[in-house]
């Protein structure tokens, strides 16, 4: 246990894993265009192919359009204000913690955030290769390669292991998916990449902290990971970005391909800043997460606390391709303020006796707005089936919003689809019950939310759950009185 | 400082979105120590009462005051109040899915250690406390790590009010209809329970319509409760004989 790396143990490692001198000074302009892409490519000395995957994927966005189906208002964005590469040294940084906004070390102290680490997630100088379009440091690396578990940035692995990439990179998304992947498919800076062996279990759970850090910049992370037959890999993704008044956008891509018999679980907690409480600033949150069961018994099982981000808009899908294959997906999803979230899953099932769970918890409070869209798709062949599907919705107060959309498209007569739903409010009764005890209205309307969520934060390893836990109670904070 | 624990003076309070008032002209002094109990027939607004003096949203009062260990009761909040030793044991404790008892209690029992300026108890120091009280008042520790409240039987939700009253270790209890729903066998757990808590610096407020708790725990006062005040203070004696005439003759007074 006292190994496992934590989300928050990043930031005071950094220098050991060398994010070296010379990337500070790259920096792109702000636009985008086929020679920013050429820069970005050039600067991480890729390969001829993938440069030219970025161009061909660059061109398709150019004929696609921002698509509107969700259920979420926000205002145009404008892809030629943003920047596409920024190398952390250009920003003006606090000399010390006194210089750091005093509300984000608030949440720090929250979080628990030990204070060296505090530091680190702020940008003092000390380290300073944060974030932003860089790769995160991968720790523990050492001890992986001795099973020949490969865990680095993706950059990092087109250059050690080209072929890999090449065979699974774009292989689940392709880059004509959807608006948001084509421009990650062009411009992506950086990310994961996990290869499992045959036969392996990861004896870690791998981890990763993503963080947007500088103004103006979208940051695109990639995401890869491959589990060949009979592995296991758990892997943690924790993300947050600081108070900034204009949005922010993050349009990642993670893809996942699970192989016979193999097992990958991947668990998120997103805590990308939600704007303040008038709806100002916050992080624009587009992110096509996709695994593919390609093997027989494969199962892949997504668990995600968003608790984060203005606008989000994520549906963390399953498909399930070889027979018996297993996708899960265990959701939790607060909004308070003017937050608003349009997320769910999707699940494919293909091959024959392949089963799906959905369990989704979504929370919404204040002004904001939530949408549970999710859905389960049998295909002709997909003898057997079976999905449950259950989508609870809790509402505090009354000026929120929750709608609950459930796609089914059933194309086999021996498939079996449940679906579940519920909506409620705490009630009066609970608050009272809680606070007659001695629990301040925060602190109930905490202790209940968490149990309301409870079956999904069970999914979650253990350290990431209290700090989900956490999460939930700031997230919540002024829902009441 | 006065030696009283609480003193109500001519309280006026009804439900806020609602004009009527309930509660019309109650003062009340208790004293560290003593038992007392209201008796009403049902209906009468004894509820009322109880979750004015602890705070209940969706309650208001119009005039008087409400002294608690010194302090204006009416400036505190729910929690401030619960915090200062002011314990209500429901007479319907409500259902919270998916916490556990002994998550709440801990909860509980920290938020009014915090409030106190003392240290959390960890999950060691929580476990050996609660399971220490459990073993003494029933508490199976199968109860414990069920979801409070969550299909409890009435007998087992009293038991736990009263677990709970012995562990936040209150000033001043209420308890309101602490009998209903329960057999002969159950009120006698309870009524140890709370005689077991009970000691010459803590205060009970036993609200009931009939006797078979006062059976029990033995009050020191008997106050009839009718049409929105107090209108006779005796002893037991005057328990027993509303047990044997009814209401009736008081509430012509």
């Amino acid at each position: 246990m006292a190994e496992k790396p934590q989300i928050a143990d990043y930031g005071g490692d950094k220098y050991k894993y060398g994010f070296v001198t010379d990337i500070k000074s790259d920096t792109a302009p702000c636009g985008l265009n086929e020679d920013i892409i050429r820069l970005i490519s050039a600067k991480k000395n890729e390969p001829q192919w993938l440069l030219e995957r970025r161009l061909k994927a660059y061109r398709h966005w150019l004929t696609m359009s921002e698509p509107h189906w969700a259920k979420l208002k926000y205002d145009e964005i404008d892809f030629q204000a943003l920047r596409y590469y920024s190398a952390p040294v250009q920003k003006v940084k606090p000399k010390s913690l006194e210089e750091v906004d005093k509300n984000l070390l608030d949440t720090y102290n929250k979080l628990g955030i030990p204070l060296k680490e505090q530091e680190a997630l702020a940008g003092v100088v000390a380290v300073d290769a944060v974030f932003d379009s860089v790769s995160v440091a991968t720790t523990y690396r050492a001890k992986l390669a001795e099973q020949g578990i490969i865990f680095c940035s993706i950059s990092e692995a087109v250059q050690n292991h080209p072929d890999l990439v090449q065979k699974y990179l774009g292989s689940v998304v392709p880059y004509t998916d959807n608006f948001y992947a084509c421009l990650n498919s062009a411009v992506f800076t950086d990310g994961s990449f996990v290869y499992i062996p045959k036969g392996v279990k990861s004896p870690l759970e791998l981890s990763t902290y993503f963080r947007i850090n500088a103004k103006n910049t979208g940051q695109f992370e990639r995401t890869l990971i491959v589990a060949e037959d009979d592995s296991y890999v758990s892997y943690l993704e924790g993300c947050t970005a600081p108070q900034r008044d204009e949005n922010q956008l993050h349009a990642a891509i993670v893809e996942i391909v699970v192989m016979n018999n193999a097992e990958v679980k991947y668990s998120t907690v997103q805590n990308w800043y939600p704007g303040d409480k008038d709806g100002k600033g916050g992080v624009y949150n587009f992110v096509t997460k996709r695994a593919a069961c390609r093997g027989n018994n494969a199962k892949i099982s997504w668990t995600q606390v968003e608790t984060g981000s203005a606008v989000t808009w994520k549906y963390p899908s399953c498909v399930l391709q070889g027979d018996n294959s297993v996708g899960e997906f265990y959701s939790v999803a607060i909004t308070n303020n003017k937050q608003q979230a349009d997320t769910g899953t999707k699940m494919i099932h293909i091959g024959k006796n392949t089963r799906s769970k959905i369990i989704s918890k979504g929370i919404s409070a204040g002004f904001s707005n939530q949408t549970y869209r999710g859905l389960v798709d049998v295909a002709p062949n997909a003898d057997k089936a079976r999905n449950y599907s259950q989508c609870d919705s809790l509402l505090i107060g009354s000026t929120c919003g929750s709608h609950t959309v459930p796609y089914i498209r059933n194309r086999n007569k021996s498939a079996v689809l449940e679906h579940e739903a519920t909506t409620s409010k705490i009630s009066e009764e609970q608050l009272f019950y809680c606070m007659q005890r001695g629990l301040n209205a925060e602190e109930a309307v905490g202790l209940i939310v968490n149990g309301f969520c409870k079956e999904v934060m069970q999914k979650l390893p253990m350290e990431f759950a209290i700090e989900a836990a956490k999460l939930i109670n700031i997230s919540l904070e002024g829902s009441v009185g | 400082m006065s030696d009283f624990l609480l003193q109500i003076k001519n309280l006026h309070a009804g439900i806020t979105d609602d004009k009527k008032e309930i509660i019309k002209g109650l003062s009340l002094d208790i004293k560290a120590g003593e038992v007392h109990a209201i008796m009403g027939p049902n209906g009468a607004g004894k509820s009322t009462l109880s979750y004015v003096l602890t705070g209940k949203s969706d309650y208001e009062v119009t005039a008087g005051d409400i002294i608690f260990n010194g302090k204006n009761l009416l400036e505190l909040s729910p929690s401030e109040r619960a915090s200062e030793g002011l314990f209500l044991s429901m007479q319907y404790p409500v259902a919270i899915p998916g916490v556990t008892t002994n998550v709440f209690l801990k909860h509980a029992i920290n938020a009014q250690r915090k409030y106190k300026g003392l240290p959390e108890l960890d999950a060691a120091e929580f476990l050996k406390l609660i399971r220490g009280a459990a073993k003494e008042f029933d508490v199976s520790s199968e109860m414990l790590k069920r979801e409070i409240n969550v299909g409890f039987s009435g007998g087992e939700k009293k038991r736990l009010e009263i677990l709970q009253l012995s562990l936040l270790q209150p000033s001043l209890a209420i308890l309101d209809e602490a009998d209903s729903g329960l057999d002969i066998d159950a009120l006698r757990t309870v009524a140890e329970g709370v005689n077991k808590w009970h000691n010459q610096n803590n205060s009970l407020l036993i609200i009931t319509h009939h006797l078979d708790l006062l059976n029990y725990i033995r009050p020191d006062f008997v106050h009839i409760y009718a049409d929105g005040h107090i209108v006779k203070s005796g002893s037991m004696e005057l328990a027993e004989d509303l047990e044997a005439n009814g209401y009736r003759n008081y509430l012509e007074e």
